[in-house]
Order: structure tokens, then C-alpha cells, then sequence
């Protein structure tokens, strides 16, 4: 799972079924002191995200589809929760 | 998934069993800005894009899903067509 903030939101009337209902949003993966990491990515999101906000990302196809609730769909990314703090002790 | 430019198609006479009838996109993905980022790829096209759309696209193994029961050798599939997209900053 990574970090990620959520930057912007995607419109698509036509997709595969398995995103029918479903959420699509722009996330810009980011390091433990929020500096952008990698390029964006498009994630489905499963828990109510919305912009700006620092949310955990699953970028792997079974788990994104597990969190969209199918099994079989063609999905690599989703949101699955959104961050109040990370501590990091070292 | 990413957003990409449909920049192209491919066309090939020989090919696995399980890729006829498939189109074939030639993708550019882009950032969030719509600038071209990273190099170009092929794509199965389960959504009926065509040429200069942009389209969103899945990578691995999930790609083949929407032909389902047929197991198509993809890595890369085109699963959604955008109509816009927001980014703040």
C-alpha cells in the first residue's frame, strides 16, 4: 500500500460495467513528508475520498477489485482509506 | 489505472488465437495537466475507443478481464472513456 493525495476527478460515461456506480479519482502517490513520488495514477474509490485529501492506496488488481466489491474487474488501483496522521518513529 | 491519448492502432495479420477480433490502440499516457509522460504502449481496447479519444487504462493482468471466459495475453487494456477530468491543486 502507498500513500497517495488526491488531486483531481475523472468523468467517463463509457466504461466497463464494473465501474458503473463507481468513483474514479486522480491520486499523486507521495513520500512520508508528502513530496510527490512517481507519476499520478487513477484509483477507484471505495471509501468516500474526495480532493486534496491523504488517503492509502492499494495498486494491485485483486485487492482494487476486492475493495470495489467484484470479483473479475478490471481494476489495478482503489482508494482504501483515508489518512488522519502517519507517525513515523526512527 | 491512467489517463492516455489514443494516438494510434496496430494491425497484425498473425497473431495468438485469442487475440482475434481484438482491436489494438496505440496509447500515450498523460499527467494530470495533459502533458505526454512516460513512453507509449499497445492496448486491447474493451470499450470501443477510437483514435484521438482519451481513455483511461488498466495494467496487468486484470486487462483481459472484460473478455472473460477468453484469457487474452495483455498487459494493458483500455476499460473507460473520459469526458473530462478536474485537478486541484
Amino acid at each position: 500500500m502507498q500513500l497517495a493525495r488526491v488531486v483531481g476527478t475523472v468523468v467517463a460515461t463509457q466504461k466497463h460495467k464494473a465501474f458503473e456506480g463507481a468513483k474514479l479519482l486522480l491520486v499523486q502517490p507521495v513520500g512520508l513528508d508528502d513530496t510527490p513520488r512517481g507519476t499520478a495514477l487513477l484509483a477507484v474509490d471505495s471509501v468516500g475520498a474526495g480532493v486534496n485529501e491523504k488517503v492509502l492506496i492499494v495498486m494491485e488488481g485483486r485487492a482494487a477489485g476486492e475493495a470495489l466489491g467484484q470479483k473479475g474487474a478490471p481494476v489495478d488501483a482503489a482508494i482504501i482509506g483515508i489518512v488522519d496522521h502517519v507517525d513515523v518513529h526512527e | 489505472m491512467q489517463i492516455a491519448k489514443v494516438i494510434g492502432d496496430v494491425v497484425t495479420t498473425i497473431k495468438d488465437a485469442k487475440l482475434s477480433g481484438i482491436t489494438l490502440l496505440v496509447l500515450q499516457p498523460l499527467d494530470p495537466d495533459g502533458n505526454a509522460t512516460g513512453r507509449t504502449l499497445v492496448a486491447v481496447d474493451a470499450v470501443g475507443a477510437g483514435v484521438g479519444e482519451t481513455v483511461f487504462f488498466v495494467r496487468g493482468k486484470e486487462a483481459s478481464f472484460p473478455f472473460h471466459p477468453i484469457e487474452v495475453p495483455t498487459d494493458a487494456g483500455i476499460v473507460g472513456i473520459v469526458d473530462h477530468w478536474d485537478v486541484e491543486r
